[in-house]
């Protein structure tokens, strides 16, 4: 370009000028500030509103937050301590931090029992979130169940050790017969063998009750954040492979088997949770042989994971509605069967393409948790409401604790979907 | 199991009862007959077990208690209610009660998620933050929490009623119309005369009216390339009513809150109960914040290249949205922004939290725990979330087939 013009003009610069810095207002901070806060003005306007609501926000919070008392044993104390500054009282959450944890009767000389549980939760997850990890470890993920049930229950080591040992047994049931069978009469084998197995452990249990026993703790006397998390981890892993088979009876070409996955799903995401709650604290006890007396707890996870998996099916059902129907041809082609075709090519893809919809499931089913407190079980919001306000000596506490509570659950779930953003990109296999 | 038969004729006479698991062409008879014999047999089970309990409860199942006063009081309710009301009368008080706080939040939660999502896409660094900062907030915390919080903060604030009263107030009416005291927001009420029938009437003509034009305005755009202009249609929809609200004077009224009939409270208008408002508040903040994200993820999903080729074309912006944008962005914001109206419904049952008397409170229950009758209670309870979510659910099919695109 510069070429064309070179005989026409009188004069042409034979030397560069040295390169100069840009304008000080299309250079750093302030350049920043211009395009990002400054660009016109009714952005300026909105900048400003912007800062007021903030500084608004921040000068309420900041000295309630920073002015807390964090040690005195009533609400009175508290008040007294501050001398009417406003400041927040925090002091019930020092004095009733196992409480809130650990609900109120949990045994306070067994609580390192579940915290350990909690600690080696994240060592069981880890090898699952995160790929990296050597695959061994899986192995820890795997016997988790067992040993937090042991930890956090109590009781003897046998009831878990036996039915550790009845799923080894399945499993090895399985892969014997799976060369011979195909996949569903394997696994009807399976659930044979185990069944077998958890059977006969029941007279070695009762012959030996004490066997590295740690004191048993009744499922009504969990409570607190931990019941939270009992339930949510529970809920959401028991829940995927139920969401996975769902969603493969809707998708399946069977009319019965689909029908009835249909009506399952479309019935229990029609109504809210909270009914499927006092169908569990009410209902259910009228649908079981007479005399079962049945845990409630368990009552909440069963009817918990009905909930989930309901709504993961969806979400896998999306996965697999995604996938191109090359896919499922390729499958075909290559001579696999159903069961073959489903494990190694179609919901390893459907799968990866779902994560994001289950996180979504598992984070809100994490929040639903909350909801037990309202058919009055106690966990951590259920603590608050309950025995905490109700108490003579922190009636009226409300932000301290509801804030302490939301952060709790802020964290966790923040977290989980961070992670499934960056799982996210990890899995990422098309390249843009 | 009439294929069975019929083709194990035909083919051969070497039918084996191995085949019905390894050959294909029975195998799926043979695990759906499974399938459904288990589920029988599971429903059989349930429904004995269910017999047996009640008989040795001595109940039976009958709705007839519905018929039976209730005895109890409803702080807010829509229909003419007295604890002299039968059971079912308080049911449907909360059937009201249900349908007006989720009708209320979805059109709350709607405009703050819009807002929200529109804004978070905003250039202004400061202001996109501070919307992600409340769209996360909101979305990684129980919805029980926020309305048990949201629910405080409207119990604690509030005046006494005694400081709008008199000819000289301590606090003035808000636009002379709401007082907001400890026992909740004075509001005006909507009075019927006679002749209010045809003020709705002219109401709803409005409305059709409005989208008549639209559609002709359309129709001869695509046929003879002429643009009619829009503002007829706000005319219609506007013009209507108030043509008929003046025709028929009287027909329809505002009683005001009247703070100078007695000394002790205001009277006339409307009292919001804080369960109400707090309930509304709560659910159309955290479902907004759902929303904002769905907004957020509409608006991405138009590529950028749509915009430039609109732009290229000669539209300009305003044109642009309305056009091509929006279109195509509503294609994505409807199912899911459905959805979230469902959730919020769904969500509204957690009103026992704050002591709102909906649905779940009244029968699921007061209801429940005086009569005892948990399953016909819990039965009638399922099936109303069933069929408001079946209903809701078919529209947004009708809706999705119709937008969808047409391909192939």
């Amino acid at each position: 370009m510069s070429d064309t013009h070179a005989q026409s003009v009188a004069y042409v610069r034979e030397s560069f000028i040295d390169q100069q810095p840009a304008p000080i207002t299309e250079t750093g901070a302030i350049k920043w500030l211009r395009t990002n806060l400054f660009s016109s003005i009714p952005y300026t306007i909105l900048t400003f509103v912007a800062i007021y609501v903030i500084y608004v926000l921040l000068s309420g919070f900041l000295p309630w937050l920073l002015g807390g008392v964090w040690n005195a044993s009533s609400i009175r104390e508290c008040r007294e301590m501050m001398g009417g500054s406003g400041a927040g009282c925090f002091a019930v959450l020092t004095e009733r931090w196992n409480q809130l944890l650990f609900g109120f009767s949990y045994p306070s000389e067994e609580y390192w029992r579940p915290s350990l549980a909690f600690v080696l939760l994240f060592v069981a997850v880890a090898p699952v979130l995160f790929a990296a990890l050597p695959r061994k470890m899986l192995v820890i993920t795997l016997l988790y169940p067992f040993i937090a049930y042991w930890l956090i229950w109590g009781g003897t080591i046998l009831v878990s050790a036996f039915a550790l040992l009845g799923v080894v047994g399945g499993y090895f049931a399985y892969t014997m017969a799976e060369r011979r069978a195909g996949f569903a009469l394997s696994l009807l084998v399976a659930v044979l063998a185990a069944v077998a197995i958890w059977w006969l452990s029941g007279f070695a249990v009762a012959e030996e009750p004490g066997f590295l026993e740690l004191p048993p703790v009744e499922s009504r006397n969990m409570g607190g954040f931990m019941l939270n998390m009992m339930l949510g981890v529970v809920c959401v892993s028991l829940s995927l492979p139920f969401g996975i088979v769902l969603a493969l009876g809707r998708q399946s070409r069977l009319p019965i088997i689909k029908f009835i996955c249909v009506a399952f799903i479309e019935f229990v995401r029609g109504v809210p949770l909270i009914t499927l709650l006092f169908v569990a604290n009410v209902v259910l006890a009228y649908f079981l042989p007479p005399g079962t007396t049945f845990d409630l707890i368990l009552r909440v996870i069963i009817m918990i994971t009905m909930f989930a998996s309901a709504y993961i099916a969806e979400v896998i059902r999306g996965g697999l509605a995604a996938l191109p129907r090359g896919q499922y041809e390729g499958a075909e082609s290559l001579g696999l069967d159903y069961w073959q075709s489903m494990r190694l090519i179609i919901l390893p893809q459907a799968l990866k393409i779902s994560i994001p919809g289950i996180v979504n499931v598992a984070v809100g089913l994490f929040k639903d948790t909350t909801l037990v407190s309202i058919i009055s079980m106690f966990d951590v919001v259920g603590m608050i409401r309950g025995p905490i306000l109700a108490s003579t000596d922190w009636n009226g506490v409300y932000w301290e604790l509801y804030g302490f509570a939301a952060l709790l659950f802020f964290v966790t779930c923040y977290g989980i979907s961070q992670y499934s953003q960056w799982l996210e990109r990890q899995l990422a296999t098309d390249h843009r | 199991m009439a294929s069975i038969s019929d083709s194990d004729a035909n083919q051969s006479s070497s039918f084996k009862l191995s085949m019905l698991v390894n050959d294909t062409r029975y195998r799926g008879l043979t695990f759906q007959f499974i399938a459904l014999m288990l589920i029988i047999f599971l429903m059989a089970w349930l429904g004995m077990n269910l017999v047996r309990n009640l008989a040795a409860a001595g109940l039976d199942i009958s709705y007839g208690f519905l018929d039976q006063s209730a005895g109890y009081d409803i702080n807010q309710a829509l229909i003419p209610y007295t604890s002299q009301s039968s059971h079912l009368q308080a049911a449907i008080v909360g059937v009201l009660n249900t349908l007006l706080v989720a009708l209320l939040g979805c059109v709350t939660a709607t405009i703050i998620g819009v807002t929200a999502g529109v804004l978070r896409l905003s250039k202004n660094w400061l202001i996109s933050r501070l919307m992600s900062a409340y769209v996360e907030a909101f979305r990684n915390v129980p919805v029980l929490i926020w309305i048990l919080m949201i629910g405080t903060i409207v119990t604690v604030s509030g005046g006494n009623p005694r400081e709008f009263l008199g000819e000289d107030p301590n606090s003035n009416l808000f636009l002379g119309a709401f007082a907001f005291t400890n026992r909740g927001l004075y509001a005006p009420a909507v009075e019927l005369g006679p002749g209010a029938i045809f003020v709705a009437i002219a109401v709803v003509v409005g409305i059709v009216g409005f989208f008549l034009w639209r559609r002709h305005v359309k129709k001869t755009l695509f046929q003879s390339g002429k643009l009619l202009p829009a503002w007829p249609s706000w005319l219609i929809l506007i013009g209507l009513p108030v043509i008929a609200y003046f025709a028929f004077a009287g027909a329809v009224s505002l009683s005001m809150p009247d703070t100078m009939a007695n000394r002790f409270n205001i009277q006339g208008g409307t009292l919001v109960g804080k369960p109400l408002i707090a309930l509304w508040l709560a659910l159309s903040v955290y479902t907004g914040a759902f929303i904002a994200e769905n907004v957020r993820a509409g608006i991405l999903a138009v590529s950028k290249g749509q915009t430039e080729a609109a732009a290229a074309l000669g539209l300009r912006p305003r044109r642009v949205m309305n056009l091509v944008v929006l279109p195509q962005a509503l294609r994505v914001i409807i199912p899911p922004l459905i959805s979230q109206y469902l959730n919020l419904t769904k969500n509204s049952s957690l009103a026992i939290a704050v002591g709102y008397a909906d649905i779940t409170a009244t029968l699921g229950g007061i209801t429940l725990n005086q009569t005892g009758r948990a399953i016909e209670c819990i039965l009638m309870l399922m099936l109303f979330y069933l069929i408001i979510s079946l209903s809701i659910s078919a529209i947004m099919n009708v809706y999705n087939s119709r937008v969808a695109l047409k391909e192939r």
